[in-house]
């Protein structure tokens, strides 16, 4: 009778182990992903455009480990120089629910590879693809669209609001403007 | 007879393990040589109380007792000479606290007296390497180096510790004895070389993953010898001159490293990482782990991960030739 509730007991426990499985050697053949998205439901023909997703990003976006990893780069590559902490300088804001070029991981990948016109460069070869996909889902968490467990607690440094893990959880909206602050002087 | 010989190899090994150029009992600066004294007055202390206390056991039980002797019987001759022993080894044991008390606080008089020193270094511990600032009045006299401090002989130089991540812990053993590197806060300790060598460090504070991994070396010079080699130090690097080497800087600037990685002199501004203006002056890579050569840089560039698990440094997309002229360029950075 014990063992059916020890059973369960440590494959509840064994699975939470998954919470923060550690890739540290990514394979640089496969160091480009091939997501395909789109930003707007047109496209020449009559079928709507294609789009591919791999399911990598959810490998990303629930695991700790990925998501401080990419908490570190944020700042370590000067993410906060514009973004400040989430909530925009020059750049847009990170944290609310408006995202430009979609909220979706594939979206920001695609964000920080390519780059967007008004300021956001490219950083295509210059931050390995791994580290990327790190940085994109620390950006999803800083809404809160990733699961809580594996959001980041409490930040060493001063924090301008509650901790990632500590925010509700975000929606995310398609579309919305480019801040005038981001704008170009006209 | 023939037990005897393990033994007597295995104690000369033992001794012979004092020795070396990580070793707190091989003393090479005043600090270490407080610490070494106090240790081996702690050592013969305690090991001749250790010995009296096993020499007495010894003949406690080997001496025999009449078998029917009444322990109601008390004969005051003898009660008076166990009192007089107590009394005597309480005694004894209170003048051994008092002067080890003594003799520790005499200790760290020395250890934490800063003299006025010439040169002044701000170290900071990172995940896993040691950053190593050379601090001058003159602001374009100050550089950046990593994993290797050079000091003049015979001078003490006063170290400023910092960490960046978490707690580490600054060890030369030959040198002095340890100071944790606190984020957040700023511990000083002095060290100074009596004679010039090759000191090897350690972070003494378990940090993660590659702990074991973040050695630094202290090498004492004498004093015109470290000047050069500061004067070399400030100075950024020199543009390659043969095509293979001008290809590496091509590809090391159009590549990840400079998102983390300094060179002075080229576009390279990364801070995040060991600065690699010098690099190839260094005598290790990776703090520590391997020996700078062409062979390992080229190892550590291709395979970061098989070499140190864990480590900050990504695996980067690179083409099988552009391997050798990174390399190249990287070794050649004198």
């Amino acid at each position: 009778m014990k063992v059916y509730l020890v059973l369960p007991l440590v494959a509840f426990a064994l699975a939470a182990c998954e919470r923060e499985d550690r890739e540290y050697r990514a394979n640089p053949m496969t160091a480009e992903s091939q997501e395909k998205i789109a930003l707007v439901p047109l496209s020449a023909g009559p079928s709507g455009p294609t789009e591919y997703r791999s399911g990598l990003g959810k490998e990303y976006e629930e695991n700790a480990f990925h998501i401080s990893q990419g908490q570190r780069f944020y700042t370590w590559f000067n993410c906060n120089g514009c973004h400040a902490n989430g909530g925009g300088g020059s750049g847009p804001a990170l944290m609310d629910d408006r995202w430009i070029y979609g909220g979706q991981i594939e979206n920001i990948v695609q964000t920080i590879r390519e780059g967007r016109p008004n300021g956001m460069p490219s950083f295509r070869r210059k931050i390995p693809d791994d580290q990327i996909w790190e940085i994109a889902a620390y950006v999803r968490s800083m809404g809160r669209n990733v699961p809580k467990a594996a959001a980041p607690g409490r930040k060493d440094d001063m924090s301008p609001g509650p901790a990632e893990q500590r925010r509700p959880p975000g929606q995310v909206i398609d579309g919305g403007q480019v801040p005038p602050s981001a704008q170009m002087p006209q | 007879m023939k037990r005897l010989v393990p033994l007597l190899l295995i104690v000369t090994l033992a001794l012979a393990g004092c020795q070396g150029w990580q070793s707190a009992l091989d003393a090479h600066g005043p600090a270490a040589h407080t610490l070494a004294n106090m240790f081996w007055i702690f050592v013969a202390v305690l090991g001749t109380v250790w010995f009296l206390t096993m020499a007495a056991l010894l003949l406690a039980l080997r001496r025999r007792r009449p078998v029917d002797a009444d322990p109601l019987v008390t004969d005051p001759g003898t009660e008076k000479r166990m009192t007089m022993t107590i009394s005597v080894a309480i005694g004894l044991t209170l003048v051994t606290v008092i002067t080890f008390t003594g003799l520790s606080y005499a200790a760290q008089k020395v250890l934490y007296s800063h003299k006025d020193g010439a040169l002044t270094l701000l170290v900071t511990g990172q995940q896993w390497w040691w950053e190593v600032t050379y601090e001058d009045e003159q602001p374009s006299r100050v550089f950046t180096t990593a994993n290797e401090i050079h000091i003049p002989v015979g001078e003490p130089v006063l170290i400023k510790l910092e960490a960046s991540d978490v707690i580490h812990s600054f060890w030369i053993p030959n040198l002095t004895g340890k100071m944790d590197a606190i984020p957040g806060r700023q511990n000083q300790i002095q060290i100074q070389a009596d004679r010039p060598g090759l000191y090897r460090g350690q972070c003494a504070e378990f940090c993660g993953l590659q702990h074991a991994h973040m050695g630094i070396v202290v090498i004492a010079d004498t004093r015109e010898d470290f000047e050069r080699w500061r004067d070399h130090q400030v100075s950024s690097a020199i543009a390659p001159n043969d095509p293979e080497r001008q290809r590496g800087m091509e590809i090391f600037l159009s590549r990840p490293c400079i998102m983390c990685h300094q060179v002075r002199g080229t576009d390279a501004g990364g801070k995040v990482a060991p600065d690699l203006t010098h690099v190839g002056s260094r005598r290790t890579i990776g703090a520590g782990t391997l020996t700078t050569t062409r062979g390992n840089i080229a190892a550590w560039i291709v395979d970061p991960h098989g070499v140190k698990p864990g480590v900050n440094m990504p695996t980067i997309q690179l083409e099988p030739d552009e391997v050798q002229p990174l390399a190249s360029y990287l070794e050649g950075l004198k």
